[in-house]
């Protein structure tokens, strides 16, 4: 039997694939299931993909690296439940690309942040976070408040989500700029048509507390104060069959 | 005759000019890149990238012109190997040091933030840290030695004349690229696999001419056999390449944006990322250091491999069983528990091959052990070997569910990873390097064995102090989060599990600094033996300083 393994000692050929076939098998057994089992993503009614404003929000937050310290997955544990909310599901992270779960809590978990806090304290406490709690160790972002959100490219953002799967209307790509600057305005017009096309929930306002400027501030509170405030776990029943998994 | 000698010496060699054109190439498109872009990020990142290539370019005019690149195919390629041991060291001290002042931010976050300096803060700086001294330490650890191992182990120079050079320097224009793009801001935030599309695009290119330097020095070889070293090495850059692809597979925003959105989303997109991230640790900080392992450790020793079977056995068996593990890191999320299930079973038969790699390599002491007594530099690479064993039973212990629900999110896992970095990775790379340096620089000596000493137990306690505040701190926190009071509420508000951290992490950063001044000791060892005196090649082969050192 040794002898025999003699074969790829002396061909580097019959070794690579030797070696490909290996690692390939667990990889294959493990991951395609997911793309094709139906029960792998619950059903869920009212997950939808971010509005502009939400999306370039939520670049600022990979951008600045905040799943390095913040998790965005709640666990079925009874102290996390407690804690944080509902068990997160993984409808609620199906347009996420990529995925934002993180690995680490340095910082609390924000899969349901949204709604907890004011804008104002999402404001100060980025701005300079042991002002709000003196026991933080997070870094200070008050430059956000002073940058301009750059919302050039927001309409291929969306194109780009949209040829990595995420429903996106013509119109929601069309509309893009439209969408994002009438979010971050209450009294713009243009805030009936966004949310006919993201829904009645969507929030409206100025969130950095400086009307006259459009931050990534602004674009960054967005996206915390809708995380996890999709579902409405009122209705969800999280013990009927098609939901277990 | 002579004269057609002269004469083909006269003209530049083919791969220098392909070489030459490649690099214009890429610098043309680079330039166009950067003048057509609206993208700021993606301008700076072209900028950098531009300036690479046209030093690149010049460096290369005058070393065609000079004559230089002609590989002389008697002669192994020791240049190349040279430069990576430089390398190596220098990416050794950059991510460290980056390591230590993102752990003093979170000790000290009064003193180390500075809220006008957003590309300092912890969130930019700690993918700089586990790329530095994953990619860029470890990385350069691993080509350096897989280019010296091959070449000896094969009897022959590494394959395609000017092409090592280009793996080394494409390689370190990837780890600016990526470093730089960390502090500016341009990342996919997939952890270990955070640069963007292009880089991730460059790094392929780079890839796969070290896939075929390395295979075509062993199409060369002039042994019948490969020997074990390679097979490690081997399976670390196939399974390398086919990870970094499908992990990475994205849509840019558009061709001249740096940002690109995944092509897989949520639970998905979750189990590639692992199934990615654990075989990096798997294939990279495993498979490739146990090449080094299996070579350098008998060598030092003076001893063959304990047992040829079992390198046979655990070699396949590893390969095999580490793919599977990945769902680990995602227990009791929304992955479906069977996908959970089954990385945690294959998490607990791992253990067996990760201890048949440390078994095999310790055993090659056999009959040799006095040497640690004697030599640091074995001492290390034991030590390596010890804490390999260490963190690969720790390893499968979290893997199980119920430990997991403790460990996870905590610090138990930083302390479980810098066990594997610190321990096995760092000190089988520095054993390797100190061995090598002397052969490289053709000196009969280190310039101090006492500094290697110094470098040992400075690091080896750094290291201690670092995994036992992590373990302390981890399983605090993860307790006190589930901590309830008699009347049934959570005890503890989350903030104050992080201010009981606070002695913890002064504690470890102190260790991460300890292991940053053995590294800096090391790098004034290696560049005192590098300016030695040539050691002096008697008639008989024998050097001179030996039959001095011989009257001990």
């Amino acid at each position: 039997m040794w002898k025999k393994h003699a074969k790829f000692e002396r061909h580097s050929l019959w070794l690579i694939i030797g070696i490909v076939i290996v690692v390939s098998i667990g990889g294959l057994i493990e991951i395609s299931p997911l793309f094709y089992l139906e029960s792998t993503v619950e059903k869920v009614k009212g997950v939808r993909p971010y509005t502009p404003l939400e999306l370039a929000g939520r670049d600022v937050y990979v951008r600045e690296g905040c799943y390095v310290c913040h998790s965005q997955m709640i666990r079925p544990l009874r102290d996390e439940v407690e804690r944080y909310g509902h068990y997160s599901l993984a409808a609620e992270s199906m347009y996420d690309h990529p995925f934002q779960w993180g690995s680490k809590r340095t910082g609390p978990d924000l899969a349901r942040v949204g709604g907890k806090y004011s804008d104002a304290w999402h404001r100060d406490h980025m701005t300079d976070p042991r002002s709000v709690v003196p026991e933080s160790v997070m870094p200070p972002y008050a430059f956000l408040s002073r940058k301009d959100l750059d919302v050039r490219d927001i309409q291929d953002k969306l194109r780009a989500m949209q040829r990595v799967g995420v429903p996106y209307t013509k119109d929601e790509v069309a509309y893009a700029a439209d969408d994002l600057a009438a979010q971050a305005d209450p009294f713009d017009a243009r805030g009936s048509a966004l949310k006919r096309r993201y829904g009645d929930k969507v929030s409206q306002r100025d969130f950095d507390g400086d009307p006259d400027r459009l931050t990534e501030m602004d674009a960054l509170i967005a996206y915390l104060q809708m995380l996890g405030t999709l579902v409405d776990f009122r209705t969800y029943r999280a013990e009927a069959p098609e939901n277990l998994r | 005759m002579t004269q057609a000698i002269v004469q083909r010496d006269d003209r530049a060699p083919f791969d220098a000019i392909l070489l030459y054109v490649f690099t214009g190439a890429a610098a043309f498109v680079a330039l166009l890149a950067a003048a057509f872009t609206q993208d700021p990020l993606f301008r700076f990142h072209s900028l950098v990238a531009l300036a690479a290539l046209v030093v690149g370019l010049v460096v290369l005019t005058v070393a065609i012109t000079d004559g230089r690149l002609r590989s002389d195919p008697t002669r192994y390629a020791d240049g190349v190997v040279r430069a990576g041991v430089i390398a190596t060291m220098f990416w050794a001290v950059v991510a460290m040091a980056a390591g230590v002042l993102i752990a003093a931010q979170i000790s000290w976050p009064q003193v180390f933030y500075f809220p006008e300096v957003g590309w300092l803060n912890f969130g930019r700086l700690r993918p700089l840290h586990t790329s530095g001294v994953i990619f860029a330490f470890g990385g350069n650890a691993l080509i350096a030695t897989s280019f010296w191992v091959v070449q000896r182990t094969c009897k022959a120079r590494l394959a395609g004349g000017v092409a090592p050079w280009f793996v080394f320097w494409g390689y370190q224009l990837f780890i600016v690229l990526a470093a730089t793009g960390y502090l500016a801001g341009i990342t996919q935030s997939k952890e270990y696999a955070e640069p963007e599309w292009y880089v991730d695009l460059w790094l392929t290119v780079v890839w796969v001419a070290y896939l075929l330097v390395f295979l075509g020095t062993i199409w060369k070889r002039r042994e019948p056999h490969i020997y074990v070293a390679n097979w490690f090495y081997l399976a670390f850059i196939v399974t390398i390449a086919l990870l970094h692809l499908v992990n990475n597979a994205a849509v840019p925003v558009g061709l001249l944006n740096h940002r690109s959105y995944s092509a897989y989303a949520g639970v998905q997109d979750a189990l590639v990322q692992w199934w990615y991230g654990h075989n990096a640790v798997g294939f990279f900080l495993t498979a490739g250091f146990l090449g080094m392992m299996y070579y350098f450790v008998p060598k030092r020793a003076e001893r063959p491999v304990y047992s040829y079977r079992l390198s046979i056995v655990h070699f396949w068996s590893l390969i095999f069983i580490y793919i599977w593990a990945g769902p680990h890191h995602l227990h009791y999320t929304a992955l479906p528990q069977w996908a959970q299930t089954l990385g945690a079973t294959f998490s607990i038969m791992l253990w067996m091959p990760s201890w048949g790699g440390m078994i095999n390599g310790l055993m090659t002491l056999s009959g040799a052990w006095d040497k640690l007594r004697t030599d640091a530099v074995i001492r290390m690479m034991v030590v390596a070997l010890a804490f390999y064993g260490m963190a690969t039973f720790e390893g499968p212990l979290m893997s199980l569910r119920e430990v997991n629900s403790l460990s996870h999110y905590t610090d138990w896992t930083i302390g479980h990873v810098h066990s594997g970095a610190l321990g096995w990775v760092g000190f089988i790379s520095f054993g390797a390097v100190y061995c090598m340096v002397p052969w490289l620089w053709k000196k009969d000596r280190l310039y101090s064995n006492q500094l290697v000493e110094w470098h040992f137990w400075i690091a080896t306690t750094g290291i201690l102090l670092y995994i036992a505040a992590m373990w302390v701190s981890g399983i605090m926190e993860g307790l006190m989060w589930r901590e309830y009071t008699p009347q049934g509420f959570l005890a503890n508000s989350f903030v104050e599990t992080v201010a009981a951290k606070h002695i913890e992490n002064v504690i470890r950063t102190l260790g991460g600094l300890m292991y940053l001044s053995g590294a800096v000791i090391m790098s004034y060892n290696l560049w005192r033996t590098v300016r030695l005196p040539n050691a002096v090649e008697t008639p008989l082969g024998l050097s001179a300083a030996p039959a001095l050192a011989a009257a001990e």
